[in-house]
């Protein structure tokens, strides 16, 4: 087995607002090869992109990291300084956001931002690093790289700002790519197009990719491990098979339940999943999901549930699943 | 088990059979802390007064109106009331007259502020001087808000050619200085209003005052721009937003849609610019007063106030000060104010 | 961008004839003649004075001879300087207030901008909120307050400056720190709000994220996109300035254009009035003009025609 890149254990992130305490993240744990794809799933406010921050030391004030530990290519991520970080970012570990349009600053030409990181983080010439972020543009399959290296965002396309924020990412061939929700604000035809890209750069460049999303679809045709995060728990983990073919948290199910399959039958339903996210201001003492839970027990309400490990790679944290162990265990 | 409460020794309890029974509705609700949902108003209105600084200005707000419009009636002096022998005095000193009365016993009541070259007394004419200007900024608002919020309405929610040229035109007006036109019109215009409100039939101008009259014309005539302009984009925002094409698919009129989405919707930032205005005002006002073309004599405005003072500062510094403190404050008390509403209710406005 | 400019230059071009035209008819306006307030004149003196100045043709006629002379320079003689020309007036008055408005706005942006960044990236510690309070009063005081207490508080009380003319180094510094108090306290609030909301956008993010320092950040991707607002600013800043050099000029006794400017309205100078109003009119929307045509040319967003 190759080692760990990243090891994350019992991470708490708390944002201290005037209102109070909003626990963002309670007691996070999963852990990364090297080469490795995962895939984190939620909804809005589960915690995934905090998670991602927080190992490039980008969490937003007033957000603090108030326990755990966060090891990354050898760094104690918790212990760093910001001049550390500052090393670390964009070189070891990259990211690449949501919105493309947004996301490239209005001002300065494509070829400017990107020869800005390729310096920042190399002794590169002036010229060199142009050339270098010409190769890049090829690499990520923009055509007339040297035209392009011209011009300023508002030129581009999404589809084409995308791929840039991806040139962008990779200038320093980090070991870690962080795509927060890369894909949900293009075009659905583009959508498919910038996966493929990652997926093929991927294969080009051998990085770990952690994928944010609350598409399904996107990381079943990407990643080999899925996280399922709910109000700041993992709530499941496992390969991808595992969680589509044996989802084993009730809000897995739900999730996979609610999407559209072409074979559904008319008779079946789309299922959605009723109910409030929790307030992380007051989170519950038991299951964070119990109130919305179609099979929730008392003991959920009161008791976070345990961990039920049902492979050597798959986990969830659900007292269904304890109850069954349980009762397997009286029946052997 | 009937607590609710996760305390560490129970989490070291066995489960019973009983606990992987499942949970009643009414269990899983009394979980789910909803947080109480407010509407805009409540909502805004706890904002601005967690807002201490806002709530700081209010208070002061309130002081200058106590003092502007409620005091001068319990005041034993009136503004043009001209006491011999008592020119020039300083704070609670009395004049030659007023020492004689207290000699014989009479109580005489002391001018707090002193009294000016002509022996009216200070306070007094500071309180009045207040009302005018405080008058001439809420008035001069209430004009600019009307004129401005019907004309961008107007525009807005016509569109087409007619929002084009009523744009164009404030277009036009915005990039003149209003400082020069204003001028223009209180040279122009102030004389003819003066002379109207002579004239059988507009006596009651005279009540009024005939030179604050001029006064609200000048600014309602030119500060209505901005105004418009805000009115115009939300009216056009709000044209867009999908519950007023529901309102007009399910058969609203143009009027009903007006006063119905529209002005409820943009009445948060209308009250803010408006609020926001009257400092703008008295700002412009004690600005004239000083070019000698704001509100004249008898009546004093704290422009003309602070302007009268200039000349005697070296001997009589405190007749220029407290004008000059009062202007700065009130204008100041009403930015804090509109800023503090603004963020309550209508943090988009913000820049 | 040619067809902008054109467009932009013509509308700036109408703004001034609206402004000539406004002046025109409302100086005509008022009532009696220029020369009623002077009684030691005769009636039949009076008459040919106004026949002198052409006062007693139709309105409209009066209105084209002067536009169409205005055209060529002619601005016509001052009523109360007798024998000197408007335009000679505001050409030798001109330079004085240029000069000390140009001070100021320099004074202005060297001040507010670093003051405005500085308290942007202090948001909310101490230093931010100094400069908040200092900024929210320098926008209350009307500069004629400003100039007064300046005037008594170094020129009467301390002795320390100057009080009239500007015939030395030192006596520029009160007119230019009464003029600059407003343009100063208010850009440093537009460059503050507008660093924080360039500071919340998402390219801030990424130059973070791709391992830039926080200085870095904030020099070369926010504020250049943060003084967008304050170059916008730079019209209105212009206009407010003629606004305080009105009052400035006239305490400080400092003869430019401002004081001129007030002196005829005193004196009720119609021709000077309209003289100075057209022309420093026309100056602020030029100004306005090349504001909106630079903006486009530095924002690379706004598409170029």
């Amino acid at each position: 087995m190759s080692e760990k890149l990243l090891e994350i254990k019992d991470e708490h992130l708390s944002f201290f607002t005037p209102a109070g305490e909003v626990k963002a993240l309670n007691g996070v744990s999963f852990s990364l090869d090297e080469g490795e794809v995962l895939g984190i799933v939620g909804e809005s406010g589960s915690g995934k992109s905090v998670t991602a921050y927080s190992i490039m030391g980008l969490t937003a004030y007033p957000g603090r990291l108030i326990g755990g530990t966060i090891r990354f290519n050898g760094h104690q991520v918790e212990r760093m300084s910001e001049k550390e970080f500052r090393k670390m970012r964009g070189n070891e570990v990259s990211i690449i956001f949501q919105d493309p349009m947004t996301s490239l600053n209005p001002v300065y030409t494509i070829g400017n931002q990107i020869e800005e990181v390729i310096r920042l983080h190399t002794d590169k010439s002036k010229g060199e690093a142009r050339a270098r972020a010409k190769e890049l543009l090829e690499l990520v399959g923009i055509n007339e790289p040297d035209k392009r290296l011209k011009q300023y965002p508002h030129e581009l396309s999404g589809g084409m700002r995308q791929r840039v924020m991806i040139a962008i990412a990779l200038a320093c061939e980090p070991k870690l790519l962080i795509a927060d929700e890369p894909t949900t604000a293009l075009d659905v035809t583009i959508q498919a197009q910038i996966l493929e890209l990652m997926q093929e750069l991927r294969q080009k460049m051998g990085m770990s990719i952690i994928m944010i999303t609350h598409d399904l679809g996107v990381v079943a045709s990407m990643c080999e491990r899925i996280a399922v995060m709910y109000a700041g728990h993992i709530v499941e983990y496992g390969s991808t098979d595992e969680i589509f073919y044996h989802p084993s948290h009730e809000y897995t199910k739900g999730l996979i339940g609610s999407i559209p399959k072409l074979t559904t039958e008319e008779s079946e339903r789309l299922v959605p999943i009723e109910g409030q996210p929790v307030d992380l201001l007051n989170p519950p003492a038991g299951c964070p999901f119990a109130p919305r839970c179609r099979s929730c027990m008392k003991v959920c309400l009161r008791r976070m549930p345990p961990k039920t490990q049902l492979s050597d790679t798959h986990y969830s944290y659900c007292w269904l699943r304890q109850k069954e162990a349980a009762e397997g265990g009286e029946r052997a | 088990m009937e607590h609710t409460q996760n305390t560490p020794e129970l989490e070291k309890l066995p489960l019973g059979p009983d606990d992987f029974s499942p949970a009643t509705a009414s269990e899983k609700e009394s979980l789910v802390i909803m947080r109480e949902s407010v509407n805009f108003w409540a909502d805004g209105l706890r904002r601005l007064r967690k807002n201490k600084i806002a709530m700081v200005s209010l208070f002061f707000i309130l002081l200058i109106v106590i003092f502007a419009y409620i005091l001068p009636s319990f005041w034993p002096y009136t503004y043009d009331q001209q006491i011999k022998y008592s020119e020039n005095l300083s704070a609670f000193e009395y004049g030659k007259t007023e020492l004689q009365r207290i000699e014989a016993g009479e109580s005489v009541f002391p001018h707090i502020c002193g009294t000016d070259k002509l022996g009216r007394d200070f306070a007094v004419r500071l309180m009045m001087a207040t009302r005018v200007s405080l008058t001439v900024g809420i008035i001069c608002s209430i004009c600019v808000l009307v004129i401005g919020a019907t004309y961008g309405a107007v525009a807005g929610f016509t569109g087409g050619l007619v929002d084009d040229i009523m744009m164009r035109f404030t277009d036009i007006l915005y990039t003149i200085p209003d400082i020069l036109l204003i001028i223009l019109l209180s040279i122009t215009l102030k004389p003819r209003i003066i002379s109207l409100a002579e004239t059988p039939g507009f006596e009651w101008m005279q009540k009024v005052g005939a030179n604050l009259i001029a006064m609200f014309i000048v600014f309602a005539l030119l500060y209505w721009v901005g105004m418009a302009r805000i009115t115009r984009s939300q009216v056009l925002v709000l044209k867009e937003s999908e519950y007023v094409t529901a309102a007009r698919a399910l058969g609203a009129g143009s009027g009903r849609i007006i006063r119905k989405h529209l002005l409820t919707n943009c009445i948060g930032t209308l009250i803010v610019t408006t609020t926001l205005q009257i400092p703008a005002a008295i700002f412009t006002e004690s600005y004239l007063s000083f070019l000698g073309l704001g509100v004249s004599a008898p009546m004093p405005s704290l422009g003309s106030l602070a302007t009268d003072a200039v000349k005697g500062m070296n001997t009589y510094p405190h007749l220029l000060l407290l004008p000059a403190i009062l202007i700065s404050v009130t204008i100041l008390v009403f930015n804090l104010f509109g800023d503090g509403l603004r963020d309550a209710f209508d943090p988009k406005l913000k820049n | 961008m040619g067809k902008y400019i054109v467009k932009r230059i013509a509308m700036g071009i109408l703004s001034v004839f609206i402004v000539a035209t406004l002046t025109f008819f409302l100086m005509n306006l008022v009532p009696g003649g220029p020369f009623v307030a002077e009684k030691s004149i005769s009636k039949a003196a009076q008459e040919a004075l106004e026949a002198k100045f052409g006062l007693d043709k139709p309105l409209l006629q009066r209105y084209t001879t002067y536009m169409t002379d205005f055209l060529q320079g002619d601005m016509g003689f001052s009523l109360r300087q007798r024998g000197r020309t408007v335009s000679d007036i505001i050409f030798s008055k001109f330079p004085v207030s240029a000069r000390l408005a140009g001070i100021a706005v320099v004074v202005a942006l060297c001040v507010g901008i670093p003051l405005g960044c500085v308290s942007a990236y202090n948001r909310g510690k101490l230093p931010d909120n100094f400069i908040i309070v200092l900024g929210t009063c320098g926008i209350a005081i009307p500069s004629f307050i400003s100039s007064v207490l300046l005037l008594y508080t170094f020129g009467s009380w301390l002795q320390l400056l100057p009080t009239m003319g500007l015939n030395d180094a030192a006596s520029y510094i009160m007119p230019v720190t009464a003029l600059a108090i407003y343009p100063t306290a208010y850009i440093t609030r537009l460059m503050r709000s507008s660093l924080l909301d360039v500071m919340g956008q998402d390219y801030i993010r990424t130059a973070k994220a791709m391992g830039l320092s926080s200085f870095m950040t904030l020099f070369k991707h926010a504020l250049r996109n943060a003084l967008l607002p304050v170059i916008a600013y730079v019209g209105p800043m212009l206009a407010s300035l003629m606004t305080g050099s009105f009052v400035v000029e006239k305490i400080f006794t400092i003869p430019g254009l401002g004081r001129e400017f007030v002196s005829s309205i005193t004196n009720r100078d119609y021709t000077m009035i309209m003289g100075t109003t057209i022309i420093l009119a026309a100056l602020v929307i030029a100004a306005n003009v090349l504001v909106d045509i630079l903006y486009k040319v530095i924002d690379p967003r706004i598409k170029l025609k």
